[in-house]
C-alpha cells in the first residue's frame, strides 16, 4: 500500500477556511465595485444600476487634474526607476563578486525596509530646504520621491531575469567582434527586455498607488488620484470615489497581468 | 612544421585566486600552433586545456607570459579585436535571433555591407547543410543542428583560427562520429587553423594533425598522433592515450632487466618499460624464447580478446590478441604461456 503523502488540502476544514479567506479578501472590493454602479448617492444603500458616478468623475476637473498628475508622475518616476534599476542590476550581476556587494543591495532595497512614513518626513524636510533655496515648486519633487521608492520594485524582476541569463551569450558576442556597447545593444538588452518591461510596470503600479509619501511631499494643488480620494473621504463619501477606485483597480489588474505574463517561466 | 605559427604561447602562467591559495591552472606553458593545422589540446578535466583556449580567445588574461596570433602580440587585446572565433561547449547560440541572424552576427558587428553578410550567411548555411533552417529560431533545432549553427557562426567571419571547446561532448555517439568527419571536412575545405579541446583520446587521435597532451597545468608532450601513441614521453601520456603495460626495470648494458631476471632490448631511457597490449605475442610455454607467464583471466571483446597475465614475480600484464575463429587459439585461466614482444614495441620511459 502506497504511503499517503501529506496534503494540506486534505485537512478537515480546509475548504471552509479557504472560502473565508477569499470572502474576506475580495468581498470588500466586490462591494466597492458594485456600489460604483449605484444610481443613488449612498455607498451602502442600493438604489439601482447607473453609470452616472463614472460620468461625474470623468467630468470632474479636480479628478482630471489628479489623474493627469498621477499618470505624469508614474510615467516619469517609473522611467527613472527602471533606468537606475537596470544599471544597478547589470552592475551587481554582470561582473565578479566584489567587496561591499551586500551593502549595495541594502542601499538599493532601502525603501523596502525603512518605514514609509520615515522616508516621507525626511523628504518633506529635505525638499522644504530645497524649495526655499531654489524657489522651484513643480512636480519634480514628487517624481524624484516616487522614483526613489519605485527603484527596488523595478530592480528585483530585472535582476531575476539577468541571473537566469547565460553569461556565455555575452562572451560569444564579444568573441564575434561586438564591442561592449554592441554586446549590450544586440544581446543583453533584447534578452533583458521582458525583465525591464516587467520592472517598469511594477514601478508604475507602485507609484500610481502611493499615498503616504505623496501626501507629505506634494505642494498645494498637486493632488494625485489617491491623495484626492483621501481628501474626499474627509467629506461626504459618494460612489464617485468608488468609480475612481474601480477604474484604478482595472488599470492595476491589467498592468499586473502583463507583469506576470512577462515574468512567467517558459516551459 | 616549417610554416609560420598561427598561434604562439610563450611561458604562459595563469593563476586563479591570490597569494598562497592561488591555483595555477596553467604553469609555464609554451606552444606553437602552425597555420592550417588541426591542433588538439587533450587532457583530463582540470588539466588547463580550456583555460589555454580562453586565453587565446581573450576571455581571460594570463598572469604572466605572452600570446601571439600570426606573429602579433595580442596578450592585452580584448576578444572582439582578435581574429579568432570560438565554438562553445554550450553552443551559446543567441535565442532571440534566427539561424541566419546568428550566423551573420559576427559580420554585422564588423560592419560589413548587408549584401556581403547575406552572401556569406547563405554560403555558410550550405557549408553546414542547414539551408532549409535559415529562418528558424535556434530553439527549434536539434542538438546536432545547433552544433552546426555554432560552427557556421564561428566560421562566417573567416577567422585566422577557430577555437573549439569540447564541441562534440553534448552529442550522442553516432552523431559525434558524424560530426568528427564533418569537422575534419570543414577544416580541410576552409584551410582555417583549428584548435580543438577534448578529453576524448580517440577523438584526438582520429582528427588531429598534432596533439598536445596536458596534465596539471602543463603540456606533457606535443606530437603527431602516431608519435604520441608509439613514443609517449612519460607514464601520464602512456596511460592517458590508450592502454599500456608498465614494467619496473633496471637498466643494464645488455638492456632493461626485469625483476624476473629476463633482459629486454628497449629504446629510450628510464626505469619503466612500457608495451602496448596489442604488441604482445603469446606462445606455448617452454618453446623458444619469451617471458614465462600464467593466464589469470580472459575477457572477450568481439574484435579481440584481452588476456590478463601474471609474470613469475607477480607483475600483471594485459595482452590483446585477435579473436579466435572457430574456437582457434583461445586461452584458459591457469594456462602457462610464453610472452614475446613485437620488435621495437618495448620502450623505456621516465617515471
Amino acid at each position: 500500500m502506497a504511503e499517503r503523502r501529506f496534503e494540506v488540502s486534505r485537512l478537515p476544514g480546509f475548504a471552509s477556511v479557504a472560502i473565508a479567506v477569499f470572502v474576506l479578501l475580495y468581498l470588500p472590493i466586490l462591494t466597492l465595485v458594485v456600489f460604483s454602479f449605484n444610481s443613488g448617492p449612498s455607498v451602502a444603500v442600493w438604489e439601482g444600476w447607473s453609470l452616472h458616478w463614472y460620468a461625474d468623475a470623468w467630468n470632474n476637473e479636480a479628478v482630471k487634474g489628479a489623474t493627469a498628475r498621477s499618470l505624469i508622475i508614474a510615467t516619469c518616476a517609473s522611467a527613472i526607476a527602471t533606468t537606475v534599476a537596470t544599471m544597478a542590476a547589470l552592475g551587481t550581476t554582470r561582473r565578479a563578486a566584489f567587496g561591499g556587494q551586500t551593502f549595495i543591495y541594502v542601499v538599493i532595497n532601502q525603501p523596502l525596509m525603512v518605514p514609509e512614513i520615515v522616508t516621507a518626513v525626511a523628504l518633506l524636510i529635505l525638499f522644504g530646504v530645497v524649495k526655499q533655496a531654489t524657489g522651484y515648486q513643480g512636480l519634480g519633487y514628487l517624481i524624484l520621491a516616487h522614483a526613489a521608492f519605485c527603484t527596488p520594485f523595478a530592480y528585483l524582476p530585472i535582476r531575476a531575469r539577468l541571473e537566469g541569463m547565460d553569461l556565455s551569450l555575452e562572451t560569444a558576442a564579444t568573441d564575434l567582434y561586438a564591442n561592449p556597447w554592441q554586446t549590450f545593444r544586440h544581446v543583453t538588452l533584447p534578452l533583458l527586455a521582458p525583465g525591464i518591461a516587467a520592472g517598469a510596470m511594477l514601478a508604475f503600479v507602485i507609484s500610481l498607488d502611493d499615498v503616504v509619501i505623496t501626501e507629505f511631499v506634494k505642494s498645494g494643488g498637486q493632488d494625485t488620484l489617491p491623495t484626492y480620494m483621501l481628501g474626499q473621504m474627509r467629506r461626504a463619501i459618494t460612489p464617485e470615489v468608488n468609480a475612481i477606485s474601480t477604474a484604478l483597480l482595472g488599470l492595476t489588474v491589467i498592468l499586473l497581468t502583463l507583469f506576470f505574463i512577462l515574468t512567467r517561466k517558459k516551459n | 612544421m616549417t610554416q609560420k605559427a598561427a598561434i604562439t604561447a610563450q611561458k604562459i602562467i595563469k593563476a586563479f585566486g591570490q597569494g598562497a591559495a592561488a591555483l595555477r591552472a596553467l604553469d609555464d606553458v609554451s606552444v606553437d600552433i602552425a597555420t592550417g593545422e588541426f591542433f588538439t589540446l587533450l587532457g583530463p578535466s582540470g588539466c588547463g586545456k580550456t583555460t589555454l583556449l580562453r586565453l587565446i580567445a581573450g576571455f581571460e588574461m594570463p598572469t604572466a607570459g605572452k600570446i601571439l596570433i600570426d606573429g602579433a602580440d595580442v596578450t592585452e587585446m580584448p576578444p572582439n579585436r582578435r581574429p579568432v572565433n570560438t565554438v562553445f561547449q554550450s553552443y551559446a547560440l543567441f535565442p532571440h535571433l534566427t539561424v541566419a541572424e546568428n550566423i551573420g552576427f559576427g559580420l554585422k558587428m564588423q560592419g560589413r555591407p548587408k549584401a556581403e553578410i547575406a552572401a556569406t550567411t547563405a554560403e555558410m548555411l550550405a557549408l553546414v547543410k542547414l539551408e532549409a533552417m535559415a529562418e528558424r529560431k535556434t530553439s527549434q533545432l536539434s542538438g546536432g543542428q545547433q552544433q552546426r549553427v555554432a560552427l557556421a557562426r564561428a566560421l562566417a567571419p573567416r577567422p585566422k583560427v577557430l577555437l573549439l571547446d569540447e564541441p562534440l561532448s553534448a552529442l550522442d555517439l553516432k552523431l559525434r562520429k558524424e560530426m568528427q568527419v564533418e569537422l575534419k571536412r570543414l577544416q580541410l575545405e576552409t584551410g582555417i587553423t583549428f584548435v580543438f579541446v577534448t578529453h576524448d583520446q580517440e577523438e584526438a587521435l582520429t582528427m588531429s594533425d598534432r596533439i598536445a597532451v596536458m596534465s596539471a597545468g602543463r603540456i606533457q608532450q606535443v606530437g603527431a598522433p602516431r608519435d604520441i601513441y608509439t613514443r609517449p614521453v612519460n607514464r601520464f601520456v602512456a596511460s592517458f592515450i590508450g592502454e599500456t603495460n608498465f614494467l619496473p626495470v633496471t637498466a643494464t648494458p645488455q638492456g632493461a632487466r626485469l625483476s624476473t631476471g629476463d633482459v629486454i632490448a628497449a629504446e629510450g631511457e628510464g626505469s619503466v618499460l612500457i608495451v602496448r597490449p596489442e604488441q604482445l605475442r603469446l606462445g606455448p610455454a617452454g618453446v623458444g624464447a619469451g617471458l614465462a607467464a600464467t593466464v589469470t583471466g580472459v575477457v572477450y571483446f568481439g574484435t579481440d580478446i584481452h588476456v590478463n597475465l601474471e609474470l613469475s614475480d607477480g607483475t600483471a600484464l594485459t595482452a590483446r590478441v585477435p579473436s579466435p575463429v572457430d574456437g582457434g587459439a583461445d586461452f584458459t585461466t591457469g594456462q602457462p604461456v610464453a610472452v614475446t614482444f613485437q620488435p621495437g614495441a618495448a620502450r623505456l620511459i621516465r617515471e
